[in-house]
């Protein structure tokens, strides 16, 4: 972070996670790209924090293993429940 | 019967009907199993832990009040199933991870500066860096990591969230927020890693 915004930098971060959820007030949001706009080291933090959450978004989903369904299924016919 | 409501459901399971947990299982099983998975990091745990919040939300289903939805509910109970597994083979850790994040507020402050956001498509959805992304979510805390996996893999709100895990909204939004701060910060120690210039 600059040395001569670091005050600033300290005050997007406290306010990125409402941001970045997209739970920022209007006035926060035009305060953060004001910043965004003369700070590089802000704006890849924040790019990349955005391009992170897009690809675990990305990633596969795992699925249950063959046969799982059918032992729990088997195992509720002996399990009083 | 796979066309029930959850409330439905419910009430069908509430009456006994053996048949309404087949649906039940084929509805969220696969949701339950994942969820396992990513908390446990080992299938036959994980196959575990959904056999046990199965049979103990068919046993405990004439309490469920629907305050919280079905899907809500049975997070909950993977959620503290895999916990207890979890605290079974490490105490430490979870003592630990049960106060996380400290009370203090500290905020995190991003190490971690190189931009990879313009690194070729094919590096950013490599297997590898699949593997690198699996495996630092994995690795996160307990406590941020099922925040994590609730609020973006399985896409509940912030207020199911809450409701599954039992703790505040405030301290989802704390917890997500972390959770993300630190794996960019993984993420990019990766890139960085990764280029020819040693960034």
């Amino acid at each position: 972070m600059n040395h001569d915004t670091r005050q600033t930098c300290q005050q997007l971060l406290g306010d990125l996670s409402a941001y970045v959820a997209g739970e920022a007030t209007t006035a926060v949001c035009a305060a953060i790209e004001q910043h965004l706009a003369d700070c590089e080291n802000c704006r890849v933090v924040v790019d990349t924090l955005h391009k992170t959450i897009f690809l675990y978004q990305q990633l596969p989903q795992p699925d249950l293993p063959a046969g799982a369904r059918d032992r729990l299924i088997a195992r509720l016919e002996i399990e009083p429940i | 019967m796979a066309e029930l409501s959850d409330e439905e459901l419910v009430s069908r399971l509430q009456g006994g009907d053996k048949s309404a947990c087949t649906v039940c299982i084929d509805r969220y099983g696969t949701a339950v199993y994942r969820l396992a998975l990513r908390l446990l990091k080992n299938e036959a745990d994980a196959e575990d832990v959904m056999q046990e919040t199965f049979l103990n939300a068919f046993k405990a289903i004439g309490s469920f009040e629907g305050r919280s939805s079905l899907k809500t509910w049975l997070y909950r109970i993977t959620y503290n199933n895999a916990m207890m597994r979890l605290r079974q083979k490490d105490p430490a850790l979870l003592s630990i991870d049960e106060s996380w994040p400290p009370e203090d507020g500290a905020v995190i402050v991003p190490q971690q500066l190189f931009d990879w956001c313009c690194l070729p498509e094919r590096e950013l959805t490599s297997e590898e860096t699949r593997q690198k992304l699996a495996t630092a979510v994995t690795d996160l805390p307990p406590a941020l990591k099922g925040v994590f996996l609730l609020r973006e893999f399985e896409g509940l709100s912030t207020q199911e969230t809450a409701d599954a895990l039992e703790i505040s909204t405030d301290l989802v939004k704390t917890r997500l927020y972390r959770a993300r701060l630190q794996l960019r910060e993984n993420l990019a120690d990766y890139f960085a890693s990764a280029q020819p210039s040693g960034v």
